[in-house]
């Protein structure tokens, strides 16, 4: 045993310092390549790292255009021509840029923002002087190059709008990446690229953006390109189509007017947004060359918020244009039948309230058909009070109102649809006065104007339709423009049925409360229309007999809502229009709602796609 | 008297198993740290983060785990030789099934959040399962071919794993390790002529019948220049800044070689560099210089060792560290073409680094646990 261990003992001594040795050698070697590397052959390598070096060049793709439906372009790209300082290459950058500003004025703040990008980024590292260079302002720099030492001058691309007033809610805009957007993407350290900042330039910012090229370039001491070696080319950003026309939504603009007010037109098919505007709206492109403090103040001091996308953020009380969600809560839970004929006194009586009917004489007794014709409260309030708030709000939010909706831009409310838990969340009781007022869409509820034109093409096809805009990314068509892409509502189509059939008595019936809605020619049109106070009427206004909210002031009169779809037989879009403080849906809105229907179908894609042109412009989107 | 003896062969008091740590071991290890702190600091240029601050935390973390492990007798250590190999290899297998692909090759595992290499690991399994194994050699039946066949079997196994990621640096090293401790263990010298003579024959053979893609993935392998703006820009960028640190360098943060982005993994595999670019021949030949001393004194533990598992760890764990040091710098110089090997203790990188310091740990163990004696009864 112990002679076992000693004869492996001197036979692993003699072999590791064998090996040992052999080790000691290869290191060696390695040290004596090094000195021939690094001495004999150092000032060989010490020339080409100083007179020659290659550079990795980052090369910015063109962000990916928007499209609308038939192929126009919304957002493309300009040539933009900007200076740039390498900082290492210039021996005083206060300097350099002193003798620049002589050829391209530099404003004060401009040179504190080159300052502090200077200071923070590596001395290699292009940094951005000026934007926008004219071609004069290019061929000075050219001229004085030798003065200027550092600068170059590179060509860009800056986002161009085709309508940036019209669509500015919708696409959004581009700014600068700051510090939160910094997510290891080498292309955002480039100068001069932009990150999408809200609408459809934030939601798909990523596949807008593209990714960087690289070009290695032989470049001498003073950062002046002898040669470029190679250049792989960057993939640019992919091209996004939406489902847009935009012939429509500028039409849509124009019928607003100057009005405070929104409109949504679906395809309620498969839920393509055709339309969406929020008036009034802004320019954008402001924003990119900077805006004035005056032109800010205006903005946000304008009592119609031109900043704010009033179709996916503006909530609104639904008023009567609720109805149609209530009574079919009631038929589902056979609450009321179709044909049961509820009495309206003018008013209903509960607990010591009195809850009028906008007709004070009252309606007398009415079926469902007949209730929604004359837009009744009384009927409304017997139904919410028979059929309970709760499931009043489940049907809702399957319409699809009160809730969220897979919109593909940023920034959507949801509003609220209240329940009894919600209101005890709050701490307090629910009150059966509540679901009173929930009966004619009163009270707590809010929605959008998108998610009424949700609710409108819902109704209208019985189909749980979300509302999009993206059509094509890159040409390729994406899910969601079959109406099989979408589940069944899985309300019973008799209770739809009825429903619709008093939508359409709503426009068409003598004694309707939208008449001004009927569309002329061979189309028929379903709506709704709702006046949403914005104010509680007194008993003391009430009694006084000659209240009308006409007199009030802007801002307290009550907003004006109409949805509807078209054509009644065999639904193409839905609709939904808001003027705020318009007073009555049927005089303020559904007029407007007519002219945009008309529109819609006069410019209908099914029609256009037979063209030539706008076919082939679809094709390559 | 006896008692005495006892208390000398396996020492169980504490205090007496901290004072026989060799801390002059771990202080080479501590100077070695502290050159990866100095280039990754520049390598960052010019701050500790976001490499060196970290680097450091991961080495106080690794003194901490070595000097525990130095702790757990040697024997203890050495019951579990094989339940490390086992996992070593379960571990491949895992990598090879659901592993991350990194550079068209899946390497890594990943543990909540931790990247792990399971080829670091099997290493250390493979030197302390060769070591178990020849530990119970009696020395007439080293000869016996037969006896050869289950540690033969040990090494290829894995070898054939890490070869399927493919990890063709790894595997080579993995076989010249498995190698050098055959050798240690005192195989005859004609058995490894008789094994090394028909390589390039078989090689060739093998060569000839592979598909297109493989034969092109082993000539890029051999020939980087045949793809310039792939390993071969690295290697052309790496030697200029090399070359243009000269004798004494350009100085701590003056390096623009290799500071200049031109080296996509400066922190990494080609760390070097900043310290060549830097501090010139002297500063690189001083590193070389440390390299050599902890080899050295891992290879003086295992000559010191009066058991034979113990030295045949010590000198796999010398020559496992060895390997590590000599293909990366001879990578970096363009002396060989293999990639992906760190600097170990010096480069960037979490994973290579604990399991670097745990087998030092087991390395430390054997030196304080040098006198036991094992219990081998089991045998003969």
């Amino acid at each position: 045993m112990i002679r076992r261990d000693i004869r492996h003992r001197t036979v692993f001594t003699r072999r590791a310092l064998l090996i040992g040795g052999a080790q000691t050698l290869m290191l060696a070697g390695l040290a004596a390549r090094l000195r021939q590397v690094q001495v004999d052959q150092g000032r060989r390598y010490a020339t080409m790292a100083e007179e020659n070096s290659i550079a990795a060049r980052l090369i910015a793709p063109q962000r990916g255009r928007i499209l609308d439906r038939f192929g126009a372009q919304l957002a493309g790209n300009l040539i933009n021509w900007h200076a740039l300082l390498i900082a290492e290459q210039t021996t005083d950058v206060g300097q350099t840029l002193d003798k620049f500003s002589a050829i391209v004025p530099l404003s004060d703040a401009e040179r504190v923002r080159i300052d502090r990008d200077v200071h923070h980024s590596k001395s290699f590292i292009p940094v951005l002087i000026k934007e926008f260079l004219s071609r004069d302002a290019m061929t000075m720099i050219e001229v004085n190059a030798t003065d200027l030492p550092g600068i170059l001058v590179d060509a860009g691309a800056s986002r161009s709008y085709n309508y940036p007033y019209e669509l500015a809610h919708v696409l959004g805009y581009v700014a600068p990446p700051n510090d939160s957007d910094m997510n290891g993407d080498p292309l955002l350290s480039l100068p001069g690229v932009k990150v999408g900042r809200a609408g459809v330039e934030k939601f798909h910012d990523l596949a807008l953006r593209g990714h960087p090229g690289v070009a290695h370039l032989e470049v001498n001491a003073v950062g002046r390109v002898i040669r470029e070696l190679d250049r792989t080319d960057g993939v640019n950003g992919e091209a996004i189509g939406l489902s847009f026309d935009v012939n429509l939504q500028l039409a849509v603009q124009k019928l607003l007017g100057d009005e405070a007010a929104s409109a949504v037109v679906l395809d309620c098919r498969n839920g393509e947004i055709m339309a969406m505007v929020s008036n009034p709206s802004f320019d954008p492109t402001l924003f990119a060359t900077g805006i004035s403090q005056a032109q800010w103040t205006d903005w946000t001091k304008d009592r119609r918020t031109p900043l704010i996308n009033k179709a996916t953020s503006g909530l609104y009380a639904p008023g009567s244009t609720f109805k149609m969600a209530v009574a079919l809560a009631g038929l589902e839970a056979r609450a009321i039948s179709m044909h049961d004929r509820l009495n309206c006194p003018g008013h209903l009586d509960l607990g010591g309230s009195r809850f009028h009917c906008w007709n004070k004489r009252g309606h007398g007794p009415l079926d469902l058909h007949q209730a929604l014709k004359y837009s009744c409260d009384v009927y409304f309030y017997q139904v919410a009070l028979r059929t309970g708030i709760d499931r009043i709000s489940a049907m809702s939010q399957r319409l699809g109102l009160g809730t969220e909706l897979d919109i593909d831009i940023p920034g959507q409310r949801v509003g609220l649809m209240p329940t009894r838990e919600w209101r005890v969340s709050q701490g307090h009781p629910w009150e059966l006065g509540d679901t009173v007022v929930s009966g004619i869409g009163q009270g707590y509820i809010v929605v959008s104007p998108l998610q009424l034109a949700t609710y409108a093409a819902r109704v209208a096809t019985g189909r749980a339709v979300q509302p999009h805009f993206t059509r094509r990314i890159a040409g390729v068509m994406q899910p969601g423009s079959q109406p099989e892409d979408w589940p069944g509502l899985e309300v019973a189509e008799p209770m739809l049925d009825a429903v619709r059939s008093g939508m359409f008595a709503v426009v068409n019936e003598p004694g309707g409360t939208a008449p001004r809605a009927r569309l002329d020619g061979p189309f028929q049109l379903a709506g709704k229309t709702g006046s949403s106070q914005v104010r509680r009427v007194s008993r003391k206004q009430r009694e006084s007999g000659n209240f009308d909210s006409k007199n009030l002031p802007w801002e307290f009169r009550p907003h004006a809502l109409f949805v509807a779809y078209a054509p009644y037989d065999q639904p193409r879009y839905a609709l939904s229009v808001v003027i705020e403080h318009g007073n009555a849906g049927g005089t303020a809105a559904a007029p407007i709602a007519r002219d945009i229907m008309t529109e819609a179908l006069r410019l209908d894609p099914a029609i256009r796609q037979d063209g030539g042109p706008s076919q082939v412009a679809d094709a390559k989107s | 008297m006896i008692e005495q003896r006892l208390w000398l062969k396996s020492p169980h008091d504490l205090t007496d198993k901290i004072f026989r740590i060799n801390w002059l071991f771990v202080l080479l290890l501590c100077a070695l740290a502290s050159v990866g702190y100095v280039a990754l600091y520049s390598a960052a240029g010019g701050s500790p983060e976001p490499y060196a601050t970290r680097h450091i935390v991961r080495f106080s973390f690794g003194l901490l785990l070595m000097v525990c492990i130095a702790l757990v007798d040697i024997r203890i250590i050495a019951r579990f030789s094989w339940v490390a190999y086992a996992v070593g290899l379960v571990l491949l297998l895992l990598v090879l099934k659901v592993g991350h692909v990194g550079k068209g090759a899946q390497r890594w595992l990943e543990f909540g959040g931790q990247q792990i290499q399971p080829s670091e690991l099997m290493k250390l399994g493979l030197i302390l399962a060769l070591a178990a194994w020849f530990h119970r050699a009696d020395w007439d039946r080293i000869g016996n071919p037969l006896f050869l066949l289950p540690p033969l079997i040990i090494v290829l196994v894995p070898v054939g794993l890490i070869l399927k990621e493919p990890n063709l640096g790894t595997a080579m090293i993995t076989l010249v390790l498995g190698g050098v401790i055959f050798f240690a263990a005192g195989i005859r010298w004609w058995k490894f002529a008789l094994v090394l003579l028909p390589v390039p024959f078989v090689a060739r053979y093998v060569y000839q019948h592979l598909h297109g893609y493989q034969r092109a993935r082993i000539d890029t392998f051999l020939n980087p220049e045949s793809d310039p703006l792939g390993a071969g820009y690295n290697i052309i960028q790496s030697k200029i800044a090399l070359g243009s640190g000269g004798l004494w360098g350009k100085g701590f943060l003056q390096g623009t070689q290799a500071r200049l982005d031109f080296l996509p993994e400066k922190q990494t595999d080609f760390i070097f560099t900043i310290i060549g670019e830097e501090f010139g021949l002297v500063g690189a030949i001083a590193v070389i210089t440390l390299l050599l001393l902890v080899t050295w004194g891992a290879l003086l533990i295992g000559l010191r060792c009066k058991h034979q598992y113990g030295r045949l760890v010590a000198f796999g764990i010398a020559c496992n560290f060895f390997l590590y040091c000599f293909v990366n710098i001879a990578m970096v110089m363009g002396v060989i073409p293999v990639g992906g090997v760190p600097l170990p203790l010096i480069s960037h990188g979490g994973s290579a680094m604990i399991t670097m310091m745990v087998a030092f740990g087991i390395l430390m163990s054997v030196h304080v646990h040098r006198d036991v004696e094992f219990d081998d009864s089991d045998s003969d």
